[in-house]
């Protein structure tokens, strides 16, 4: 008898132990957000990273952004300018050459937490703290060409840009600051990257004029928002937003899985691999949105290797993969295959241009022609003896890449190509072996870009790193092609949508046809979210989901 | 006295000093620099203007001139912002002390109350079957790789049970709030428990068995002198100078973090306060939380050799009254 109470009393504790523990039935009003990043900065125009981004998007609102038609559109402007509508027009700019002015007119109702409206004194102060060179202002190059700002009243201003470029009225990354707040903060410029009040203050609610204000950060682990009650759009539908960072992807399963969090954001969540793995064993729990987006995994070739000079052996590497069956095999389809660094999902992407499709055939009759003739052991040499060897390297510990990376060895091995890996980790691979050219073969890496982002950076013959220009520029391929380049130059100036569509269309026909890089897939967000989460909506391209945050609601639709 | 406390302080100013040059030196001849993160992130910054974000913060300049830099900024108190965390260094490194102390601590007390009196309960019955079932234990405590432990824990109480959060910090205030916070420590803290306790009993018992082999215990006992007396008024002051040693190293640990326990449940301590500074190459951050977490080991030392004299009063402060 006394050993059954004593058994019973036990039962009781431990059922009141766990029910004391049991965390309390998520409230629908609040949402727990799971990212793997926490930002460096709360400031949108020195932060880099996109968790800040991510975050910034709930509390303000650029001026402009693409949105999930990557179509470009208004958020805190009233009206996009066009040279049509009367809004841009081309003026003589202060170097002789032709600049362009754009006026735009800021929302009527645009008003900081606080209640001060949102003017143009923030837009002369946002363009002030841009221009100064100690400011730690990522984004230069914008400024740099924004010359000269004209306040016309306290909503309306022009923009005059010393060149005229096609993406004139896309002023994405242009993102108010409020002077009322910050201005004493820009006294002494060198220092205000560290005294600004996004970093000192970041829980004052006028810094913020979107549908949420911050109102608790914890360092490292999680940021809570709140409705703004100043928030001039659609009222949002959650009292409460919190955003968790969890670096390590399975514990940020375990916390979705455990009701920690309610959704993974698919700009920083799980990888691809991770989430078909998961859908496999909760997809009926969740709604699981794949959206491939611009993301371009690639191969770049060091063209100076005198093998890969040779443009036999480029197709011929092309060829002999079959990159549909890898994107089949290993995400699902969910990962386009790419044919050139131009997303299909762009406006511009040249439908009407083939790539390589799978052809072992065809790639060893180019290496027999590049003088690869000579098959001893599987592998291929040419007259003088030397085997056709080249080293492919990544970032070692990515798991995705480590797996295709042994199936490209493979599939090159299969037409006699000897293909070594040599992985090494992130911060040494980005932070010397790519930056300064120093791989020998293949660098597999990705790209992250823009709808319609003019690949100057890295295929314009003029940003190949090298010692004498200090490794600057990021065409690591050292490809030059003189018709590119001009291709590249004419693309950024051409106003007329058609005739800069045709250039594009040469752009990719070169891209294609010379192969200075092996064109892998376009990597997917994958979004992991609640079955009564609507209204989410992936873009696919650098400009978060969370823009567009007051359209989250909960329902069954 | 005075000359142990004056010896053992500029000891540790001089270990000071070179660690502060050698962490430097290492962290500047890491490859890359902040801004080919900021590159990667964004594909439309120019040659130029990386050129140009890399002068404003610094980062070509010689390392030899940044480490002076540096340190005269620091002997005049000034540690610098974390380019990281775009907040002073202090600021950013006390709520992470803080935080590390209080998972640290949790354990460190909970690992040494239940290891200490584990081995000293498995010594004074060496190679029975409890001994033998203490030992499995603390194997298996010790070769349990943290990670899984981690993630073991995460999926039986979080995932499966529903019972604890997976990880986080808790910071809620108020009548609920200490019970709520506490909530979040239980995983970490078991998990970073379960692998020290294991050696710390294999510590504390090999050192007992050591301690009770010795003539005096033998004498103790002829004297007619329960075995508990034997056991914790003879045996296990002397036993516990090698044990010293070991809890004086995991003191200075206390400071540094836990860096796998603390990535696995997101809890922002000192661990990964530490690794991300390092790689985020955030010089500023690394080497004031690195040379703070040095002070603490050389402390934790210091209190060492403080305890062995306590322990054992033949110890004496000055080398020349050894014998």
């Amino acid at each position: 008898m006394y050993k059954i109470r004593r058994y019973l009393l036990c039962l009781s504790f431990i059922g009141w132990f766990a029910s004391a523990l049991a965390p309390a039935l998520a409230d629908k009003e609040e949402l727990v957000i799971g990212i793997t990043q926490f930002p460096s900065s709360f400031h949108p125009n020195i932060n880099s990273m996109l968790a800040g981004s991510y975050i910034h998007a709930m509390t303000a609102r650029p001026f402009t952004t693409y949105d999930k038609d990557w179509k470009l559109i208004c958020l805190l402007c009233v009206q996009l300018p066009t040279i049509e509508n009367g809004l841009a027009k081309i003026e003589h700019g202060p170097s002789g050459r032709d600049g362009i002015a754009v006026t735009y007119r800021i929302q009527p109702n645009a008003t900081w937490g606080d209640g001060v409206p949102v003017s143009t004194k923030d837009v002369e102060f946002t363009w002030r703290v841009g221009r100064h060179p100690q400011s730690g202002v990522i984004n230069i190059e914008f400024y740099r060409s924004l010359y000269k700002i004209d306040v016309i009243d306290s909503k309306t201003f022009t923009m005059h840009f010393d060149k005229v470029s096609f993406d004139f009225n896309a002023i994405n990354d242009f993102q108010l600051i409020p002077a009322h707040v910050d201005a004493k903060n820009f006294d002494d410029p060198a220092t205000y990257r560290n005294r600004t009040a996004f970093n000192t203050t970041p829980l004052n609610k006028a810094l913020y004029f979107g549908p949420y204000v911050i109102s608790q950060i914890v360092a490292g682990t999680s940021v809570v928002l709140q409705p703004n009650p100043t928030w001039y759009g659609k009222k949002p539908v959650f009292r409460k937003i919190i955003v968790r960072v969890i670096e390590n992807t399975a514990a940020l399963e375990a916390n979705l899985l455990s009701g920690g969090i309610d959704m993974i954001a698919g700009e920083m969540g799980l990888d691809i691999n991770q989430t078909i793995s998961f859908e496999k064993r909760h997809g009926d729990d969740f709604n699981i949105i794949y959206q491939p987006g611009l993301i371009y995994e690639h191969a770049d070739l060091n063209l100076d290797n005198p093998i890969l000079r040779d443009i036999s052996v480029r197709r011929a590497l092309l060829y002999a993969l079959n990159r549909s069956a890898i994107s089949e095999r290993l995400f699902n389809g969910r990962q386009p295959v790419a044919d050139s660094s131009v997303s299909p999902l762009d406006s511009v992407f040249a439908k009407d241009l083939k790539g390589y499709s799978y052809d072992p055939k065809r790639a060893a009759e180019l290496l027999v022609e590049a003088g690869w003739d000579r098959l001893k052991g599987g592998y291929r040499y040419n007259q003088a003896g030397e085997k056709l060897s080249l080293q492919i390297m990544t970032t070692a510990g990515n798991r995705t890449r480590e797996l295709v990376e042994q199936i490209l060895q493979s599939q090159w091995k299969a037409v006699g190509i000897d293909i070594s890996i040599k992985n090494q980790p992130a911060r040494v691979f980005f932070g010397q072996t790519v930056t300064r050219r120093t791989f020998s073969g293949l660098a597999m890496f990705a790209w992250l870009s823009s709808p319609e982002n003019v690949p100057r950076t890295i295929l314009h013959s003029s940003n190949i790193p090298t010692e004498e220009n200090n490794y600057a520029g990021q065409n690591y391929t050292g490809f030059h092609n003189t018709e590119m380049d001009q291709l590249i130059d004419r693309i950024e100036v051409e106003l007329d949508r058609e005739k800069r569509r045709n250039l594009w269309h040469r752009l990719q026909e070169i891209y294609i046809s010379d192969v200075p890089v092996i064109p892998l897939y376009f990597q997917a967000q994958s979004f992991i979210l609640p079955k009564w989460l609507q209204g989410v909506q992936p873009t696919g391209h650098m400009y978060p989901t969370t823009l567009w945050v007051e359209n989250w609601r909960v329902g069954n639709d | 006295m005075v000359q142990f406390f004056t010896s053992r302080l500029l000891q540790s100013v001089t270990i000071l000093t070179i660690m502060s040059f050698v962490i430097f030196v290492l962290m500047g001849w890491m490859p890359g620099d902040p801004i080919d993160l900021m590159i990667a992130s964004n594909p439309k910054m120019t040659p130029a203007g990386a050129a140009h974000l890399r002068d404003l913060y610094g980062v070509d300049k010689p390392i030899i001139e940044r480490y002076l830099n540096w340190l005269l900024s620091a002997l005049r108190g000034d540690f610098g912002y974390s380019r990281l965390h775009s907040r002073p260094v202090l600021d950013v490194m006390f709520p992470a002390l803080q935080n590390t102390l209080v998972l640290l601590g949790c354990s460190f007390v909970l690992a040494l109350s239940i290891g200490l009196p584990l081995g000293i309960f498995a010594a004074s019955r060496p190679y029975s079957k409890f001994d033998y079932c203490i030992n499995l234990l603390a194997f298996a405590g010790i070769s349990i790789p943290p990670f899984w432990l981690a993630l073991l824990l995460i999926i039986v109480f979080a995932v499966l049970l529903g019972v604890l959060p997976a990880g986080g910090l808790g910071v809620h205030s108020g009548a609920g709030g200490i019970w709520e916070n506490l909530r979040f420590l239980i995983l970490p803290v078991a998990s970073l428990t379960i692998a020290s306790v294991g050696s710390h009993t294999r510590y504390m018992r090999s050192a007992m068995i050591e301690t009770l082999r010795q003539d005096y215990i033998r004498t103790a006992r002829a004297k007619g002198l329960s075995h508990r007396q034997v056991l914790l008024l003879h045996a296990l002051r002397n036993a516990m100078i090698p044990v010293a040693t070991v809890v004086a190293l995991d003191f200075g640990s206390l400071f540094s973090g836990a860096l796998i326990t603390e990535t696995i449940f997101a809890y922002p301590g000192m661990g990964k306060l530490i690794f991300d500074a390092v790689m985020g190459n955030d010089f500023n951050l690394a080497l004031v939380s690195l040379l703070f977490a040095t002070v603490m080991t050389l402390s934790g030392n210091f209190l060492a050799d403080i305890s062995y004299v306590w322990l054992d009063p033949r110890l004496s402060y000055h080398r020349s009254d050894q014998k």
